[in-house]
């Protein structure tokens, strides 16, 4: 067979696939949006994953520790003990706050500058301020570091910033998990919902199946419109999805935005990116496609020609 | 040689009951042949057999040069694109125009489009019906609807033309029309056998006839055409 009649063939098959769904609009969109839905809600929880993960990307990755000096321990002797700590190999950066710094920084953002004014002398100690090197920040790393600070008489308090870090990043991990549970059930919805509507086609068009086969269609033939129509509305569910990911992200932005405000973030929530987009094309399509070709492989052998 | 071959063929239905036992024929090709007998008789069995809708249970049927017992069923479609059928019911999609009843033969066989264009247009002139491509078959008288799948049957040219009471539900006028439309094909080399049991049509064109009876071939008119092979 010559390519241009292959690829005429396939060109009848997807055109009649899709004048039947759009000659019967109603029964088309419900399928279209139970589809829909169904892809949307794992793509939506991932899309929730990779937004956590960029809003909280900052520190997700860093983590830092604070190191607080005994009151009385000079400027110059947390100096001295931020050079010693930047010999270390594991160390990325050690910043020096000064006592009379961190008061000013506290009576900014604290609100309490009032109360702070009838201290007579800062309680505030000099603090260092940590950051360990991205190679150097696994649990044991981070541990031998806090053991090297607080061997030091003059540290009265080493303060590990990861806890939180490691337990959001841990609910992260919960919900990426909830994502495939997600991806796996309704996808086999999915297969489901578009198997039995391609099964109710077949029922409702044996008659030309029939026929089709009489006049010497092979089965190739006369399974391929359905296995459009599976991949159509595989197609079709994926556009309806995207819509409702965006539709959802339009929503929810306001909301998000003053959010992250206050937590001092200009933080704008993400839209689908490229990677959710060919998840969510590529499933619907080979879900469509799937589904189609299980109910017609079942369903066809079954109609042969009757004289 | 023979076009269509039944050696000692015997069809036992899974219900039980023997619709043919041990019937043998030959029909050359390019002939005409009827395959006559009362209802039940075993003539659309025959039929079902040539146009493999059902395998014999003893004995070989052989068409177009293919034993039908052992042919694997994805050879069937190939098997099948080389013989026309025509029903009493013409069987037409009443969804599609008549163009497209009429181009599905060449469509399942992947024709060009340009040359389904054309080969649809000239067997809707054949059966006299060019103009009329874009009616539904609903539209049409029912002579006119069994011409539609005339038409079809003939389409892509196949060598072999088999019919089940095509005239069934004409008047004698039109079935007149319809049996001279056959015999015209087998005028420039079509082999066809058709089933019915209008005898005044088997009379009128004067073909060599199959008379079938409770299963069995009981009579074979041979003064028509010497070359019959002797039943059973």
């Amino acid at each position: 067979m010559r390519l241009s009649v292959f690829g005429t063939r396939h060109l009848q098959a997807l055109l009649g696939s899709f004048g039947r769904l759009a000659r019967h609009p109603l029964a088309t969109i419900l399928t279209l949006l139970v589809i829909g839905l169904a892809l949307a809600l794992p793509a939506a929880l991932g899309l929730f994953v990779i937004n956590a993960q960029q809003a909280t990307g900052g520190f997700t990755n860093a983590v830092d520790m604070s190191v607080y000096l005994k009151s009385g321990v000079p400027v110059a002797k947390a100096q001295q003990l931020a050079a010693a700590a930047r010999q270390r190999p594991g160390v990325a950066r050690v910043t020096v706050i000064p006592a009379d710094q961190g008061l000013r920084q506290f009576r900014r953002y604290s609100g309490f500058g009032a109360a702070l004014d009838a201290l007579k002398s800062n309680p505030l100690p000099n603090v260092l301020h940590v950051v360990p090197r991205a190679s150097a920040s696994s649990p044991a790393d981070l541990e031998a570091l806090r053991s090297y600070f607080a061997a030091w008489p003059e540290v009265d308090v080493v303060q590990l910033d990861t806890e939180w870090v490691l337990r959001f990043n841990a609910i992260l991990a919960v919900i990426r998990r909830l994502v495939l549970i997600a991806a796996v059930l309704l996808g086999a919805g999915v297969l489901a919902v578009v198997g039995n509507t391609i099964r109710l086609e077949i029922l409702n068009r044996r008659a030309e199946i029939e026929v089709t086969k009489l006049v010497g269609g092979s089965n190739a033939f006369v399974r391929r419109p359905f296995l459009y129509t599976g991949l159509l509305y595989g197609v079709g569910g994926a556009v309806l999805a995207w819509g409702i990911l965006e539709t959802a992200v339009l929503v929810l932005d306001p909301t998000v935005t003053t959010l992250a405000q206050l937590y001092g973030s200009r933080y704008a929530l993400q839209g689908p990116p490229q990677q959710v987009l060919a998840a969510l094309f590529g499933g619907g399509m080979a879900l469509g496609w799937l589904g189609a070709w299980i109910s017609a492989r079942r369903h066809l052998r079954s109609i042969e020609p009757r004289a | 040689m023979a076009t269509i071959l039944f050696e000692r063929v015997s069809k036992r239905y899974p219900n039980g009951r023997e619709a043919l036992t041990q019937v043998s024929f030959s029909i050359a090709s390019g002939e005409m042949v009827f395959l006559t007998g009362r209802s039940g008789a075993g003539k659309s069995t025959v039929l079902k057999l040539v146009a493999l809708l059902e395998r014999p249970t003893r004995g070989t049927v052989t068409v177009n040069g293919k034993s039908t017992g052992s042919l694997k069923a994805r050879h069937i479609p190939a098997f099948r694109r080389q013989l026309g059928v025509v029903f009493q019911d013409h069987k037409l999609l009443a969804d599609r125009p008549v163009f497209d009843n009429v181009a599905l033969p060449l469509i399942v066989a992947g024709a060009p489009l340009k040359e389904v264009d054309k080969r649809v247009r000239a067997a809707l002139d054949q059966v006299g019906l060019l103009g009329k491509e874009r009616m539904l078959p609903a539209e049409l008288s029912v002579g006119e609807q069994q011409r539609v799948g005339i038409a079809r049957a003939v389409v892509s040219k196949p060598p072999l033309i088999i019919a089940d009471e095509p005239t069934g539900n004409l008047d004698p006028d039109l079935s007149l029309e319809v049996m001279s439309l056959f015999r015209r094909f087998s005028d420039v080399g079509v082999t066809v056998l058709i089933a019915t049991h209008d005898q005044h049509i088997v009379r009128d064109l004067a073909k060599r006839e199959i008379v079938l009876a409770s299963g069995e071939v009981q009579d074979e008119d041979t003064d028509v055409l010497p070359h019959v092979v002797a039943t059973r």
